[in-house]
């Protein structure tokens, strides 16, 4: 009964998916909308294969750089978590400039960024850096407060000292939040580094994209959105996979 | 003859010396009083309860014994030093299990020999001979959710034991068990007390658990938590669980009841 429901649960969302590209491809080919104007999702599936091979260089590069950033963020947002949870001081003094550098529209960073940092990799790597490591703090410090009062407690009864009470019982009961954090951030770090190369660059998805939009060719424009989509995914699909091995003990017995 | 008496005296002494007393302790929270000027003491090896009715105090009277909660009177010796809201010279056992989710049931019970700096292969190889005493053979690599809940106590107290075998707190240990389980954990904790002979407090409201395990009993009221008396128990050790229905038993109880309510 369980097994048909959660088989039931993954169908629904797959069937709507497919349902929708369906429409999409039907309306497409009906002739209702222009083919120059919206692509059919045949055609993007047929450029993006036919395109992989030069565009893998992109892939590349847009992968190095959201890679990057993204190993940056965790470092700094790490750092900055542990520190904000240990001294009021820091938490109070931070907090609102943490907010206040979400409010930042990254559009009007990113050029400047450019003129700051030039055309190579730093500026792309600085955006990614400011759009993962938001999602990373708050939920690393929401996941160390979330320790239970008595825990806390029964640790200190036995005399752990602030080091152990951390690495032994705050840092592990902060992991599930802090993978929920790092699993937002990993999607945005593709979406960063696309949208720091949008800016200028020799190569990288955000490159090609402007390259092929510049040229009104909106079939491989979509088959370059594809590409993101896919390398999204298949960057939060591998944090989950880390989480599973990092965190045995949130594994349901079978 | 002197000498031997002096002897005498001193073995005496030295048998039944108290390892914890609590004089005079008195808190209370945002102006409302909840623990009034309470005074017992716990001798060696002895198993002594503190039993009373539900939010009378009872955890903040350990909470205080283990220097968790600031107290506004009183004092608390342990072994005759003033040790008052000092953390570390008493095992602890909350009434949830706290066992963490994180960490197999050999590092849980290893815990505060972690704490204490030991390497965890040492720390392990300490727990290892007692995973049998304390029913958990073959469960050590298994994490805490992966037991049943008599388990998670036995792990707990297990816990509760290696850091330290002297003094041991044990607030409502089988609270939360069904009742043929509860059973079966006091006749084993029965088993276990033989064997090591710990000091234990424990804390309860069962009075059958009390009168079954106790050498002593405290009784206490109501919130403001005052001690109404003071029972001894004595009924013959090793005791069987038949002794729960003999007349002796039930004439306990039946006056402790009569004294609660
Ligand atoms: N931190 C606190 N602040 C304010 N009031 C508290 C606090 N901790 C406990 N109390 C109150 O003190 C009283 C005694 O609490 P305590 O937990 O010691 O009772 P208890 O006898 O252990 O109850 P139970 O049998 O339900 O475990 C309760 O009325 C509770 O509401
Ligand atoms: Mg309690």
């Amino acid at each position: 009964m369980r097994k048909w429901e959660s088989i039931r649960d993954k169908a629904i969302p797959v069937l709507f998916i497919i349902l929708v590209i369906l429409i999409w491809q039907l309306i497409v080919d009906s002739g209702i909308i222009a083919r120059y104007i919206l692509p059919s999702p045949w055609d993007v599936i047929t450029v993006c294969i036919a395109i992989l091979p030069e565009i893998t260089v992109h892939i590349y590069t847009t992968l190095q750089e959201a890679l990057t950033g993204l190993l940056i963020a965790i470092t700094l947002s790490v750092l900055l978590a542990i520190l904000m949870d240990n001294f009021t001081v820091v938490k109070k003094a931070l907090q609102p400039l943490l907010v206040v550098s979400q409010t930042i529209p990254i559009m009007v960073l990113a050029p400047l960024f450019v003129m700051w940092f030039g055309f190579g990799m730093l500026p792309k790597v600085m955006v990614v850096i400011l759009v993962c490591f938001f999602p990373i703090v708050v939920s690393l410090l929401e996941g160390l407060g979330s320790l239970d009062k008595d825990l806390l407690n029964l640790m200190k009864s036995m005399k752990a000292n602030r080091w152990q009470i951390f690495y032994l019982a705050k840092f592990p009961a902060s992991l599930g939040s802090f993978f929920s954090g790092l699993k937002i951030a990993a999607t945005y770090s593709i979406i960063g580094a696309v949208i720091g190369e949008w800016m200028g660059g020799k190569a990288g998805l955000g490159v090609y994209m402007t390259r092929v939009r510049q040229s009104f060719a909106l079939d491989k424009v979509f088959a370059s959105i594809l590409v993101i989509i896919i390398l999204s995914m298949l960057l939060f699909k591998l944090i989950e996979l880390i989480q599973l091995l990092a965190m045995p003990w949130k594994r349901a017995i079978k | 003859m002197l000498r031997l008496l002096l002897r005498m005296i001193f073995c005496q002494e030295r048998r039944i010396s108290i390892k914890l007393k609590a004089e005079h302790l008195k808190q209370k929270y945002e102006g409302m009083p909840i623990i009034d000027d309470i005074s017992f003491y716990l001798n060696k090896n002895e198993f002594v309860t503190l039993i009373g009715p539900s939010g009378c105090g009872k955890s903040t009277i350990f909470n205080i014994i283990a220097g968790i909660v600031p107290l506004d009177e009183g004092k608390v010796f342990i072994d005759g030093k003033d040790y008052t809201g000092e953390q570390g010279h008493v095992s602890y056992m909350y009434q949830k299990d706290l066992l963490l989710p994180w960490k197999r049931v050999i590092d849980n019970t290893a815990l505060p020999l972690i704490i204490k700096g030991e390497k965890v292969g040492e720390a392990r190889k300490k727990v290892t001979p007692y995973l049998e005493l304390f029913g958990l053979q073959g469960f050590e690599y298994k994490y805490p959710f992966q037991l049943s809940g008599g388990m998670r106590q036995r792990a707990a107290l297990l816990r509760t034991y290696m850091f330290s075998r002297d003094i041991v707190l044990l607030d409502e240990p089988f609270g939360g068990l069904d009742a043929i389980t509860r059973a079966k954990m006091q006749t084993w904790l029965l088993q276990v007390i033989e064997k090591i002979k710990p000091s234990v407090l424990f804390i309860t409201h069962d009075i059958e658990e009390a009168v079954y395990l106790s050498d002593r009993i405290y009784v206490l009221s109501a919130r403001p938590a005052k001690i109404k008396e003071e029972v001894q128990i004595s009924l013959p050790r090793p005791r069987e669980r038949e002794i729960v229905i003999s007349a002796q038993f039930n004439r306990i109880k039946k006056h402790i009841l009569s004294n609660l309510s």
